[in-house]
């Protein structure tokens, strides 16, 4: 180290914090200037790309439309909902507390601390309750809502798992499911009443009803629509899978969020493209990311990197010509 | 100016502007010779970007949500809202490389990267919320898949994608002022440390960049953060 840089040291460490300003020269630069031209540029781009290419806006599944278009694709996902099979009725916190369904970080589970703090009953929640709103005028639907919620696990599943292998061989005829004859008991009377409540839309009403007349929280209708088939399907044509890059992906040929590809480029290579621990381990990773990124002037090694591959000679060139010529 | 005005917060507040953002630091008219590329245009891009995003977005707040959907005006301003959004983090992203490659914390500007860093992490979050509060397809599809994610980490049972009350005011309103004080403090930051100085020329270092530069020249390789 030179005196002078040894001089400058420890003025540095006496005072870390002041900066002394720049002893060499200095040019005209009119920062105000370079703002609003900067700002007519780019709002006139964004007016040449949105005249050009406008934007996105296709149709959202609503459980009316799914009931209509595919019958028995929802007849099966409204039956793992009552049953509690589905993938939601088995999701554990924050909508219920299933053991082990939690996703962990090798022992940690960050998904268990919160708890149930959505509580969702998919039985109750997305089949009884709706339909229970609509009985009044209907004793067989009552009926059988009362006998189903009073009959014993057992027996419902029983009921329940009848009428799911009925279901393989049913038919749809001018929007009606027709089930083989069986044993389902009242299910026999709450699945056709859910597909006919559905296809008239009191479905998606009652999904998002509350005590409050206005209503913003589509949480129920949303996890009830993702537990189908036809949503995927849907998602699938439009190239927005997980292991399509579905999270950056937007409808069509718009670009969509492109800055996501580090979180979505995770999910599909090994082990995480398989493991049923994914989400937590891709977040932990993004998590430690962002830090280093936030942190990168204080970690050793990584705030190094631009002086070992010289990108700012480059940035810098006409400065260091400068420098060469002295 | 007297004792008493001395204690008060009011006459510490002014001081301490006055001290760290002089008029003249705070809008200069000239600027150290080395500022001279194309890269330096990104962050004053980005924030003119960042202008374009807000304007739309106020646009579209007067109408309310819906309002896209059934008008063509209303798709025009939408679309001015996603292409300066692209555009937005487009800049930003040449901006946080090119500030990367610079290592522009150097010479105690450790707060400018870090409040950079996290403006660029809010960016994500508030872009995210907007796909959400569209109300269309790829909102519910990019809702039920980001739940996961979410839920995964324990985020999910206060931040719910699912609920669009809650992401729209998030990104109406919580997230566009995270941003924006973040933005202003990271300018505030640039203005009162100023453009970071080229790595030092072997032997001239200590007299062409001031002290800022003597941290890489004295010290070891890697000790060239912000020692604030």
């Amino acid at each position: 180290m030179s005196t002078a840089a040894a001089g400058f040291a420890r003025a540095h460490k006496r005072d870390h914090r002041h900066v002394e300003a720049w002893k060499g020269g200095y040019r005209p630069y009119d920062l105000v200037k370079e703002f609003v031209v900067a700002l007519v540029v780019v709002t006139l781009l964004t007016v040449f790309l949105a005249v050009l290419f406008s934007s996105p806006d296709d149709q959202p599944v609503t459980i009316a439309r799914w009931a209509r278009a595919d019958a028995k694709d929802f007849t099966a996902a409204a039956l793992s909902e009552l049953n509690g099979t589905s993938e939601v009725a088995q999701y554990g916190p924050p909508y219920n507390s299933t053991p082990d369904a939690a996703q962990k970080i090798g022992p940690i589970s960050l998904q268990t601390i919160p708890g149930v703090r959505i509580p969702i009953d998919t039985a109750t929640d997305l089949v009884l309750n709706p339909l229970q709103s609509v009985a009044g005028d209907n004793p067989d639907l009552q009926a059988a809502l009362s006998q189903y919620r009073s009959a014993s696990p057992q027996q419902q599943a029983a009921w329940t798992t009848a009428y799911g292998k009925a279901l393989d061989s049913a038919t749809v005829s001018g929007g009606q499911l027709q089930v083989p004859s069986g044993d389902y008991g009242p299910v026999a009377v709450i699945m056709p009443a859910e597909l006919a409540l559905a296809r008239s839309g009191g479905l998606d009403g009652a999904l998002l009803a509350t005590k409050q007349f206005y209503q913003t929280d589509y949480t129920k209708p949303i996890l009830f629509i993702s537990g189908g088939s036809y949503f995927e399907d849907q998602a699938s044509a439009h190239n927005l899978l997980g292991e399509q890059w579905g999270m950056m992906n937007e409808t069509g040929n718009w670009p969509g969020q492109p800055w996501l590809w580090l979180y979505t480029f995770w999910y599909q290579v090994p082990p995480f493209a398989t493991s049923g621990n994914a989400d937590a381990l891709i977040w932990g990773i993004m998590i430690v990311l962002s830090v280093v990124l936030i942190l990168v002037p204080f970690i050793p090694g990584v705030r190094s990197i631009p002086k070992w591959i010289p990108i700012y000679k480059l940035v810098w060139r006409d400065y260091y010509k400068g420098m060469a010529a002295r | 100016m007297s004792t008493v005005e001395h204690k008060q917060w009011s006459a510490r507040v002014r001081e301490s502007a006055e001290k760290n953002l002089p008029p003249e630091q705070l809008l200069p008219d000239e600027q150290p010779v080395y500022v001279h590329s194309w890269i330096y245009v990104f962050g004053v891009l980005t924030i003119a970007a960042f202008a374009v995003v807000l304007a739309s977005g106020v646009w579209l707040s007067l109408e309310g949500p819906t309002w896209w959907h059934t008008s063509k005006i209303g798709l025009f301003v939408n679309s001015l809202h996603l292409w300066s959004v692209e555009l937005f983090f487009f800049f930003m992203v040449i901006h946080l490389w090119g500030k990367f490659w610079m290592a522009a914390w150097r010479g105690n500007r450790s707060m400018t990267w870090v409040t950079g860093s996290i403006a660029f992490l809010a960016s994500i979050g508030a872009a995210f919320t907007g796909y959400l509060s569209q109300q269309n397809f790829a909102s519910q599809w990019i809702a039920s898949e980001g739940k996961d994610g979410l839920n995964s980490a324990g985020v999910g049972a206060f931040f719910n994608v699912l609920n669009f009350g809650q992401m729209f005011m998030w990104h109406i309103l919580l997230l566009p002022i995270v941003l924006g004080v973040l933005v202003v403090g990271h300018v505030l930051l640039v203005r009162k440390h100023g453009v970071v100085p080229p790595y030092p020329v072997e032997g001239q270092a200590a007299f062409d960049t001031g002290p800022e530069a003597v941290v890489d020249v004295g010290a070891s390789s890697d000790d060239e953060g912000g020692a604030s």
